[in-house]
Parts: C-alpha cells; structure tokens; sequence
C-alpha cells in the first residue's frame, strides 16, 4: 500500500481545489480552513515521501498499471522528495502569511487556484514522462497565471499579459522539442529515453543535439538564466507579493528539470552531447550573477531588489549544476533550498514594507510604524539573501565554491561569486538604509500617514514570514544532515542504472516478461498474427547493459 | 509530401515569430495561435507520414502511430485553453491600462489600494 502515496501529494489537491471552487466560493473561512487542512495534509504526506526516499531505494509508480514505459510512471527518488517537500513547507508557510494578511479575500478563488498551483509543482517534480512533464508545467502555469492577476489593477494585468505570452512561447518550444525527440526515440519515459540516448544511430545525432538544446532553452526560461532572465522582474515586482514568494519555487522547478534531464536523459559523457550542456550553461550562468546583483544594486523598488537577488541566486544555482559532477550537484541542491526560503521570506518583507507605507520604492517617505521589526526581519534575510554568515546563504555559497574548485574555470567562478556577494551586500545596505533609517532624519516629511489593508499588517502574517526565517535557520544549524542528503540525492543522481531499473525493471526481470509473454503469446491461439510478436519485439529494450 | 508538410510548418512557425514580435496583444495573440498550429503539425508527423493505413497494430501491413495523434490531442486541448486565456487577460489589460501594448516601458509599482 506504501507505494500509492506517491501519487497522494498530486491526487489531494486535485480533490480540494475543484471542491473549494464549487462549494465554498463564498465563505472565505472554509475556505482558508480546507486550504491550510490540505497545506498541512500535503505537508505530512510529503515528509513521508521524504524519509521513505531518504532510505536510497527509487520507487516507480505505474499509473493505472500500465507498464513502463507504455504507460505514465510517477518516480519518487532523493531529488524529487526533496523538492517536494521544500515545495510544501513554503507552500504551507506562504498560505498561512496570505490567509493571515487577507491577501486570499482580495479578489475571488485565491485558495483553489493555489491548490492547483501546488498540483502542478507537485507533479512537475514527481512525473517519469516527459511529455507528463508538459502537461504539468501547463498546469502550475495556468494556475500561476492566476495568482499572478490576483488582486487586478492596471500594471499587474498588464505584467500579467506578458508574463502569459513569454510562457506560451516557451510551452511550443517544449512541444517542439518533445516532438524531435519522439521522432527520433519513438518514447517519452525518461528512464526509456536513458537508455536509447546511450545507444543512438549515428545519423540522428543532429537531431537529438537540437532535441536538447531546444529543452534546455525552456528550462532555463523557466529558470530565468540570462538572457532569457528578462520577463522576471516585471513580473514578480507586479504579482502580489506573497505569491511572488510562491514563485520562487517556480524558478527552482527549471533548475530541477535541467538536473534531472541533463543527469538521466542527455549527460554530459553522452556523444551527441559532448558536453555542450555545460560549456553554454557556465557562462550564462556567470552573467546572469553579475546582471544580478547589478540589477540589486541599482533597483529603485525594493520588489525589484529582491527580483533581481532572485536572478542572482539562479545565477549561483547554475554554477554549481554547470559542473555536472556530484559535488556541484549536491552543493546546488543546498543552495537551492536555502535561496528559495530566503527569495520566499523577502518577497514577503516587501509585502510588509508596502502594507506600510504603500509602496516600497526607495524614495524618502514618513517612518513606517512599527519600521523596526520590520527593518530586524529584513536585516536576517537580505544577510541570509547576500550570503554573509552566519545563515545558509554562507553555507551554501562556500559549498558552491568548494564544488567548482576542480573545473578549470574555477578561477572565474571564484571571482564572479566572491564579487558579486560584496556587491550584493552594498545593494541590501542602500535599500535597508533608505527604506528603514533615513525616514527618521529631520528632514524627512511626515504628513499624510498611510492607511494599508485592514490586517495587512497583523502579527499573524509576521508569524508566519518568521516562520519561513525560521527554517533558514534551521537550514544553517542542520546543515550537516541536509549536505549529507544532497549528496545521497546527487550520488543516486550519478547511478542512472537505479533509477532506470526502478523504472523499466532489471534487466533479469524484463527477460522474465518477455518470457511470459511469449509463452502466453504462443498459447493464445494458432492465430498469432503478426501483431502479438511486434508488440513483444518492440517491448524488448536491449539488456546488454550491467546493473 | 514531406516537403509539403515541412514547408508549411516552417511558414507557419517564421508567421508566429514575426507577429510575436509586434509586442502588441492583437498580433501577439495571432502569433501565438500561428505558433501552436506549427507545433501541432509538427507532433503529429514526429510519427512519420504514412498514408491510408489504421492506427492499429496488426489490421494491415502498415500502421501509422497512435501515440502522436493521442500528444496533439492533448496539445490541441491545453493550447486552445491558452489562446481563451491570453485573449481574456488581453482584453482585461487593455480595458484598464487603455493600450495593448505588451511591453512596459516604465514599469512602476503596484500600489497598494485602500480596501
């Protein structure tokens, strides 16, 4: 029974997210209430999932029963379990703050759309199909769409309209890319894909190589790593800010593909490959750093600040999956947890700053009440963000430069990093101390103090913003357990063969299939047309390879 | 044929592409709709061309693919869904900020209204 809670974390919020659209769209109390049961719900379910993938064995789910790779198959390994449960401990947390705030009643269905948001993340990280793989990313996207409106207002649609468009032009270029691949494999199960890749026609090679390239541009879009950076801050600055902290698990759901893909699929030993994964992706990476903190440095708002230290952190993130070893893996892994807490807690500091004083724009205003708790909260997160110690930020960025210590352009990296940190650390000081200490010199006006949203600023929503700073202390105290996971996760990684065999069985069991197979091929009838042995024949993936 | 088949996608994709870059909603959404046709064509033939036989193994000597013509269903059902969308938040966002241009020039800030 064990293996149907895979599916648990996708089926709950398909459940309730219709159910809180149909029956409860005029209560906003039951429908917080079903929303948090369900944020807490997928929570357990996916701390389960976690400790049971912790023990090191690949479970694959066949959906419906059919077969791999004729039929879907969800896979929970290291990585995925970890990315889920990331996804709903920030889930739960970033509901609470807008349930607390009154964020979910300012326009209609906040709390089902989140549900399917959280349906789409969930899936987009558990799913072994990578047309599957599509149809999710389509689903957190239109719910993302949503949430990205949500509220209305002149400049949120209009940052909505291009959010929309830059996201459909990605989702043909999958397509596209999904197509040259079934062309060329006549599959789409990952693990089925694995190992076809490895013994490609030589012809096709061109073929695959733009299959690739073509897949790493919609990820990397997703991932929002220069130049395809751009529709980000736009949009984050405009969303409402709690689902902005949403959407910097969006982010992280293009740097899990990318490992994911260019791991199982294409890696780099691959020959059509050859490596051409890493060489593009280091120096875009490196750029998108640079743009990055300089974007930090000279933002006018401080929604944009924290969009561009946003980029930034994809910009480290990237180094380290640019090495595509097991150290750069496993460091990336880290920091992907700590710079998603640490986006998640400022774009929800950037809430509390507007609630505030109704904008957050570096501009000198009146004293925000209660400026100093706010300015304590930020002053955590933006050194957590810019990578000082004592936070995760330190830990992960040192982790980071550990990994790419052997590549031959570590000299790069190291600088690129160490720089860009000190610049980012310059633009957190501009943007703390304009926004939280010049408004008390003498010269600053203080007329016309702002009105925000009733309970916008309630100490529930700073509970739980505390929260989320919380766990990236948390993240720094058990960084000795959590950097022996992502390693686990980036070794089992490494060992394709697992994974494959979860999947599509070993090759000892796949020769017993086909044994019975045939054997009740052959008793069938003496009808056996041609259509029973093609079917056996094209089931038969070779077995030459060792476990 | 497959000259035929790959001109035409080919046409259509260069269309979508241009008419994405107009950076207005009206020719975006086009450009859009032009782009998820091509990819449509696209999915379909990843499965070879074959004229005339049955989807099923078995029937008669040849047999063309399924499984593409299940992917574009699905393509064709999540695209037209995205097409209803964008032409509704077009409008939604030109009916409040009176244009349809998609680039911002000066992005500012969403404000925060008293509710």
């Amino acid at each position: 029974m064990m293996e149907h809670w895979i599916i648990a974390p996708i089926v709950v919020p398909a459940l309730i997210g219709p159910m809180i659209a149909l029956t409860m769209r005029h209560d906003i109390v039951l429908q917080r209430i079903a929303g948090l049961t369900s944020g807490v719900l997928m929570l357990g379910i996916t701390v389960a999932l976690l400790v049971s993938a912790a023990g090191g064995n690949v479970e694959s789910y066949e959906l419906g029963s059919w077969p791999a790779p004729f039929g879907i198959v969800l896979v929970l390994d290291r990585l995925s379990a970890l990315m889920v449960t990331l996804t709903a401990v920030l889930g739960l947390g970033i509901l609470a703050y807008a349930c607390a705030t009154g964020w979910d009643n300012r326009g209609r269905n906040f709390h089902s759309v989140y549900q399917f948001q959280m349906m789409g993340l969930f899936g987009a990280m558990l799913t072994g199909d990578i047309f599957n793989l599509f149809v999710f990313f389509e689903i957190l996207l239109i719910a993302s769409y949503g949430l990205m409106t949500h509220g209305g207002g002149r400049m949120r649609l209009r940052g909505g309209v291009q959010y929309v468009v830059i996201n459909l032009a990605g989702s043909t270029l999958f397509l596209f890319a999904l197509g040259t691949l079934y062309g060329v494999f006549g599959t789409l199960n990952m693990a089925d894909l694995a190992e076809r890749a490895a013994q490609l026609p030589a012809g096709d090679a061109a073929l695959v190589r733009v299959a690739a390239a073509l897949l790493l541009l919609v990820f990397l879009l997703k991932g929002a790593l220069l130049p395809l950076h751009f529709w980000l801050p736009n949009t984050y600055a405009l969303a409402p800010a709690p689902v902005a902290a949403l959407f910097s698990v969006m982010t992280k759901v293009g740097a899990y593909a990318v490992i994911r893909v260019y791991t199982l699929i294409f890696p780099d030993t691959l020959e059509p490959i050859g490596g051409l994964v890493g060489t593009v992706l280091m120096p875009a990476a490196l750029l998108t750093l640079a743009v990055g903190v300089i974007g930090v440095l000279g933002g006018a708002t401080l929604a944009r600040i924290v969009s561009f230290a946003a980029i930034a952190s994809m910009g480290t993130l990237f180094i380290a999956v640019s090495t595509f070893d097991e150290a750069g893996i496993a460091a990336a892994l880290y920091y992907l947890m700590h710079s998603t807490l640490a986006a998640a807690a400022l774009f929800l500091i950037v809430d509390q700053v507007r609630a505030r004083r109704g904008n957050s724009a570096l501009a000198l205003q009146a004293p925000m009440p209660d400026g100093g708790l706010v300015a304590a909260l930020f002053f955590v997160a933006a050194i957590a963000m810019a990578g000082m110690p004592p936070l995760s930020g330190f830990i992960g960025k040192l982790l980071v430069l550990d990994a790419i210590r052997s590549a031959d352009w570590w000299i790069w990296g190291w600088a690129f990093i160490l720089i860009t940190s000190l610049v980012a650390l310059v633009g957190f000081a501009r943007a703390g101390s304009a926004l939280f200490w010049k408004p008390h010199d003498a010269t600053a006006p203080d007329d016309d103090p702002f009105q925000g949203a009733p309970g916008a600023t309630s100490n529930l929503g700073l509970a739980a913003l505390a929260g989320i700073l919380a766990l990236i202390v948390a993240l720094t105290v058990a960084a000795g357990p959590a950097t022996r996971y992502t390693q686990a996760a980036a070794g089992q990684l490494f060992d394709r063969q697992v994974y494959i065999h979860a999947v599509l069985g070993t090759p000892d069991e796949r020769a017993a299939r086909r044994a019975a197979e045939a054997a009740a091929a052959a008793s069938a009838t003496g009808s056996t047309h041609a259509g029973g042995q093609a079917t056996t024949d094209s089931a038969a993936t070779p077995t030459q390879e060792g476990s | 044929m497959e000259f035929l088949v790959a001109i035409s996608i080919g046409v259509m994709t260069a269309a979508g592409v241009y008419l994405l870059l107009r950076l207005r909603t009206f020719p975006a959404i086009l450009g859009l709709a032009m782009l998820s046709y091509a990819v449509n064509v696209f999915i379909f033939v990843s499965g070879r061309l074959v004229m005339g036989a049955p989807p099923v193994l078995g029937a008669a000597d040849a047999m063309t693919d399924p499984l593409p013509q299940a992917l574009v269903l699905t393509a064709i059902v999540i695209s037209f869904g995205m097409t209803a969308l964008v032409v509704i938040m077009a409008l939604a966002s030109y009916l409040n900020a009176d244009t349809d241009m998609i680039d911002i020039e000066k992005p500012g800030e969403q404000p925060e209204t008293r509710r």
